[in-house]
Parts: C-alpha cells; structure tokens; sequence
C-alpha cells in the first residue's frame, strides 16, 4: 500500500497539487475537514440570519417568505449532508481508522481521492444555488408535490445528493474492505477501537440505505423536469411514497451522524480517564449493532401526522421506543467507562463530559416524540426543532469539536489546548443552552417549525411571556454560539501553525494511532516496521 | 398453544369490548395529552437526574491526583457483563412498554371520532383554508375587511370532525389549543376531530407542513360558540357567500 500513499518525495511537484492529487488517507481526511468545517460557516451564518428573523414579529432581515425558506433549505441540508456526515465519517473516519487499526492507508486510495472530490464537487454545486435566480426552497427534505410545483431549482438538490450519495456509497465500500481485511496482524474484532466499530455500522447504514435516498430523489427529478407522476396521485401516483423512501434513509442517516460521533466520545473519555471501555461486548453487540438492527423499521415516527394508516404508526411507536434498549446499553457502557477512571481534564474531555449532558436531553426529549399520540401535538413544532438540534447539530458538532482538540496533537504536532479553547467551550455551551430551550418550551405551547413569522400567536403567553421573548432569548443564545464558534475557528487555525507543540503522545493514550507513529504521520503511516498486535493488546488497556 | 391462542383471543376481545365502550363516551384529547405529557415528563425526568448525578459525581470524584495514575475498572465477569447489559435492556423495556400502552389510549382518543360528530370539509390552498359545513355553506379562510385572518365558528356541545383534503401541496391542519394536528395532502382525505364542550376564542389553525412562500401566513382563528350564535354566523356566512 506503500506505493499509493503519496506524491509527496517528489520534489518538484507544488504543494497545491501535492493536496489536490493526494491520495493519503490523512489528506483526504483534511480535505473533508476543511470543506465541511467551511460548509458548517456557511451554514451557520444562514443560521443566524434564521434566528435574527425569528427574533421579532414581522419581517425585518429577509425580504421574501421565499428566500427566508432558502436559507432554511440550506442551512438543514448543508450541515447535515455537508458538515456532520463528511465531518465524521468523512474527516474522523478517513485521517484515524486506518492507523487505529494499524494500516498503511485505506484499500483503495484513489477511489478514496474521488470520494473527496465528489464532496467537493457537491459542495460547489450547493454554493451555486446561492447565484441561480431561483435557489431550491424545498427544505432538506424535499417533499412534493411543493418540491415538484415550486419554482426553485429542484435539480441542484436532487444532483447534490447524488453526488454525496456516490462519495458515501464510495467511502462505504473502501472502509469496509480496509476494516476487513487490512487490520494489523493479531487483531481480533474484539480489540478494534469503539471508534472503529461505530464508523463500520455508519458505512454499513450508508450502503444499505443511500439507494433508497438516490431513487427517491431521482424520482423527483423525473416527476418535475420529465413529466413523469410517481408522487403525483392526480395520475395514479402517491405523495406518501416520497416521504416513506425519504425517511427509510434519512432515519438511519441519524445513526450515520450519531455512532461516530459517540464512538469519539468513547475514545475521549477512555484516553483521559485512563480506563477500559466498561462492557465494552455489550456496547458493540447489543448497543451498536442493536441500533443498526433497529434503524431501518422506525422511520415511521418521521411520518407520524402524515396521514399513514392508524395500525402502522402503532407499530412504529413500539419500535421506535425499543431504540431505547440499545442506546441505554451503550450509554451504560460510557458512564461506565469514568468509573474507578483517572480522568485528566482538557479542552477534549470538556467537550466530551458537555456531550453526556447533551446526549441526555436530546434523548430523552426524543421519549414524548416517539408517542404518536404526543406527536399529534409536538410534530412540526420548535420542540422538535430543539430535540433534533440537541441530539444532531449539538451533541454530534461538539463530538467532532472534541475530536478535534483529542486529535489536533496528532494531524499537527501541535495543542490546540489553551485560553481561547477554554474560553471558545464555554461560549458555545453556554450559547447552545440559551438557544435552545426556550425553543422547547415555546414549541410545547405550540410555535410552529419554518416560519418567519407567529403573529397569529401573539396572544398565547408562556408563563406570562409572548413567544417573541422567548426567540429573542434564542436569538441571543445564538449570537453567543457566532462568538464561541469564530474565536474557536481562529484557534485552530492559529494553533496549526503557532501553537505550542505537543509530544507523540501527548495524552499518554494505548490506542495505535498514538503510539505507533509520528505526529503528524508520515506516507505510509507507520515507517519501515508494519504493526502487529499480540493477542491481549487492546486500545483501551491502562490498567494491567 | 390451542390454550394459549384461546386465552390471547380472549384478551383482545375484551379489549376490543373495552375500546367501543370508550368510544361512547365523549372524551377529551387534548386533556389526555396534558396527563399524559405530565407523566412522560416525569418518566424521563427520574432518568435525567439519575444519569447527571452519576456523570457529575464520577466526573468530580474520579479526578486523576497525578499524570501517572490509570483507572482501575475491572474488568468485568461474563456473568457481569451479560447482567450489565440484560438489566438496562428490561428496565427500558419496561419503561417502553409501560409509555406504549399509555400513548396507545390516548391515540385511541384522538382517532376514534364521536358518531355524533359535525363534519366540517376542508379544503387546503396556498395559502388558506376553505370549510364546507353539513348544509352546504362554504366559508373561506381568506382574510377579512380587517386584514386579519377570519375567525372560523363551530357549534359548542356537538363535537366536530375535520374531514381534510388539499388541491395543492402538503399542508397540515395543526391546532395546539387542542394539543392535534394531522397533515392534508392531494389524494388522500385525512382527519381530525375536536371535543367542543367548553366554548373559547383563543384557539389558533395554522397549517404546520412547509408549503411554500406564505406558510407562516397560513392561519385561522378557530372559535368555539354556542348554538345560536353559530347558526347566525353560519346564515350571514351564507348570505355573502
């Protein structure tokens, strides 16, 4: 694999080709980085142009109901497709998998370069539809008929998802097969970083469901541009079936963002608590695997007041709630893993010990919403908004902050710890609090997802307060979140290059990718000796 | 098994006979929603506290005193392990099955409609809502001479049923006055229905699924008045339809 890794040697060859051609696993993983942290910029200013315009009744920032809902468009798709699933699975997967399971790069490096430029490609398609006259206002999800009636540009969606849809189902195969069969010798599936094992059941959600996403939005494009009727029931097509396709994929996608994320919580904590993985058959069998069973027969609680037969959305409640079961366990296993630990506090683990917190309430507010007779209530509300920003936008964005800081000694050499880190946490914690609360409470009384305006709620005071008091909280929350966000952009970016510099292995961790290689690692990861594991190593085993 | 099979016909006979007896008596879902979220609320209250006094209590208490020091876990029996993983799973699965059979008979009051119900048709538009009533008359949505959105008025006493359907888009007919809300689409008719005991002015329709440019502007008062009132506002509606 040697061969593959690198032009670099080649002196001749400029430093921006050297990047543009690589196919260095580490590269790629930077490359994601750096699209997806840019894809989470743009993505969040849209944010806040959202909550700025939700702060008073009326119509102050936007100057039409049509490009409030584009930006809505964008923002939901962008830090979806865009930031958290090529952050995680993309950047995380790419730069770490490898050397945790001691190989040289991935299967097949240049299938691996294509998946980037593929992203690359979709997020310059993405960017477009800000310069077109009629931007897609379709909402991440696309439902039609309004997807197929509206005039916005449908087709930019449509191709964009396909373009992430081939990069994953690419990414998808690659990492699997390196899983399979590139491990370092003596190492048995029970000795695999819990990192690795929630990457593999991410690829293998991707792989099994991406095709349903592809067709239901290429059926799409055949509906509105050829005239076609799939979701037409005017000519004997039926709207369900698109939010049914959409959902069957969009559900597991959840888990495609979730179990990466937690699988670096779990890296985290283990490393700074100096401690094994408590349970840690149970967290892959029973926790892991037991969420990827389940993901793909619950994705009616997406369509719980959509019109589905009464009998179906029964059985989904039941489902739905048995995800409990396997998340309990694995969540078992992470609490678990602080007990008798020896836990070194840093800008990571602050991030990590924040995500326990955020795991906690965006799970357990997700416990009324798999109740389809609470849901009658709760669906399209801003509670909903604030549990899947809970569980998806905060805990996953402030796993991969964490990784980040986890990681920055290694991709850099360098800490990114310090003041400004400290100070940057505390700001987004702080922030994501003060946004998103108010949304629960203001969504339980009934304010609406996707609307600009709520002046027909004017009336309705929460404990003796207007909504509008309640989104200017918000929207100060969110402010506080732009400040902390910045200031940490600008961290990174300065620790890359000026920041104090840090040993191999810096947190003293017995996961592989610490303690076999340089930092940063070098073409081919691990020098001239390859690495072999006896069969009692394990990452997590500190205490002999 | 013949047993067995008889015994579980039993059961859900008697459920069954239990449902119907339900549906004669006029229930109110939006206040079984209320008990119900109260105790959800409380469910997942006891869990969050529980789980954030374990993480804030190891969190302080598993401090590292020097940069040598490593945990010192265990590592876990197989019978440990089996049982840390078996006794969450029952203890979810119970809490599960308890929520499900609860969330279960209060959908049961949302779906079962009175067979005494009014229906009201209605018909969803970008960006409003039209209402046809038994005896014909159609009153719309559209705003009125005050360029606010006209309050729709339903008999107090008889409860009302929703019957929905849309020429356009998705919409969805969400009032949070009754804790309900179900979407309204082309092709398929879908319903909701409200328990009109109490007259009240305070309750708000707004469509809740993304219909494009007015969607936030998709709104009607919805008022509950007695008898006589309803009826003249029903005949003048008439009359200027």
């Amino acid at each position: 694999m040697n061969t593959h890794t690198t032009t670099a040697g080649h002196a001749a060859v400029p430093a921006w080709k050297e990047w543009l051609l690589t196919t260095d696993h580490k590269r790629i993983g930077i490359m994601y980085l750096v699209g997806s942290m840019a894809a989470f910029g743009v993505a969040g200013l849209m944010a806040l142009i959202i909550r700025a315009e939700q702060m008073e009744l009326g119509m102050q920032i936007v100057t039409s109901g049509t490009q409030y809902n584009s930006f809505l468009y964008f923002h939901g798709a962008a830090m979806i497709l865009a930031f958290l699933i090529p952050g995680l699975t993309g950047f995380a997967a790419n730069y770490f998998l490898p050397l945790m399971i001691g190989a040289r790069d991935v299967a097949f490096p240049r299938i691996n370069a294509f998946s980037v430029w593929l992203f690359f490609f979709a997020i310059i398609l993405a960017l477009l539809s800000f310069v077109i006259p009629d931007a897609p206002d379709i909402m991440w999800t696309g439902y039609p008929p309004y997807s197929v009636n509206t005039s916005g540009n449908t087709a930019f969606y449509v191709f964009t998802v396909h373009l992430l849809g081939f990069s994953s189902i690419l990414g998808a195969v690659n990492f699997l097969v390196t899983v399979i069969y590139l491990r370092a010798p003596g190492m048995g599936w029970n000795q695999l970083n819990i990192f690795v094992w929630t990457t593999v059941a991410a690829f293998v959600l991707q792989l099994v469901f991406i095709p349903v996403l592809a067709a239901a939005v290429t059926l799409l494009l055949f509906d509105k541009y050829l005239g076609t009727h799939f979701y037409d029931p005017s000519a004997g097509g039926d709207v369900l079936l698109y939010q049914n396709l959409f959902w069957f994929y969009s559900h597991p996608a959840v888990y495609v963002i979730f179990l990466p994320a937690v699988g670096i919580l779990f890296e985290i904590i283990a490393t700074m608590s100096k401690n094994r993985v408590f349970n840690y058959k149970a967290a892959v069998y029973p926790g892991i695997w037991g969420i990827v069973a389940i993901s793909g027969i619950v994705w009616i609680h997406h369509l719980y007041i959509s019109g589905m037969p009464d009998w179906i959305r029964l059985g989904h409640m039941v489902t739905t709630l048995l995800i409990s079961v396997p998340v309990g366990i694995l969540v078992l296993s992470l609490w678990g893993t602080l007990y008798k630990g020896a836990i070194t506090y840093n800008t990571a683990m602050m991030y990590a010990a924040s995500c326990l917190y955020l795991l906690l309430i965006g799970g357990l507010t997700g416990i009324p919403l798999a109740l389809p007779s609470m849901t009658l209530h709760l669906s399209e509300t801003s509670y909903v908004h604030a549990h899947f920003h809970f569980i998806m936008a905060l805990f996953s964005a402030f796993a991969l902050f964490g990784g980040i800081y986890y990681w920055f000694p290694k991709m850099t050499g360098r800490y990114a710890d310090g003041a400004l880190a400290t100070f940057s946490f505390w700001m987004n914690f702080i922030g994501v609090n003060v946004t998103f609360w108010p949304l629960f409470i203001i969504g339980k009384e009934g304010m609406p997802r996707r609307y600009w305006d709520y002046e027909m709620f004017k009336d309705v005071l929460v404990m003796g307060h207007p909504f509008e008091d309640f989104h200017k909280v918000a929207t100060v929350g969110a402010g506080i979140i732009a400040i902390g966000m910045i200031m940490q952009t600008y961290n990174f970016i300065h620790s890359a290059f000026k920041g104090k510099p840090a040993p191999t292995n810096p947190w003293n961790s017995r996961s592989l990718e610490w303690t076999h290689t340089v930092s940063p690692p070098g073409p081919g990861n691990f020098g001239d000796t390859d690495v072999v594991v006896d069969e009692n190593w394990t990452p997590y085993e500190y205490n002999k | 098994m013949r047993k067995l099979l008889s015994a579980m016909t039993g059961l859900a006979g008697a459920a069954l006979a239990s449902g119907q007896a339900l549906a004669q008596e006029i229930r109110n879902p939006a206040e079984e929603w209320e008990h119900l979220w109260d105790e959800v609320m409380m469910d997942i209250t006891i869990i969050g506290v529980i789980m954030t006094i374990a993480a804030i209590v190891m969190l302080i208490k598993y401090r590292a005193t020097s940069p040598d020091q490593v945990g010192t876990a265990k590592k876990l029996t197989t019978v440990q392990s089996i049982s840390f993983a078996l006794i969450p799973a029952a203890v979810f699965m119970a809490d599960d099955f308890y929520l499900a059979a609860n969330g279960w008979t209060v959908w049961n009051a949302y779906r079962r409609v009175p067979e005494n119900a009014m229906e009201v048709k209605v018909t969803a538009y970008q960006w409003y809502f039209e209402f046809e009533y038994p005896d014909g008359t159609v009153a719309d949505g559209l705003l009125g001479d005050d360029d606010l959105p006209k309050p729709i008025l339903v008999p107090q006493g008889q409860p009302v049923v929703f019957r929905m359907y849309s020429e356009d888009v998705l919409h969805s007919f969400g009032l949070p006055y009754y804790r309900v809300k179900e979407d309204i689409m082309p092709g398929r008719i879908t319903y909701v229905w409200i328990n009109t005991e109490e007259a009240q002015t305070d309750a708000v329709l707004q469509c809740a699924e993304f219909c494009g440019e007015n969607h936030s502007k998709m709104s009607n008062p919805i008022h509950v008045v007695p008898q006589d009132e309803f009826e003249a506002w029903l005949a003048k509606t008439a009359a200027e339809g």
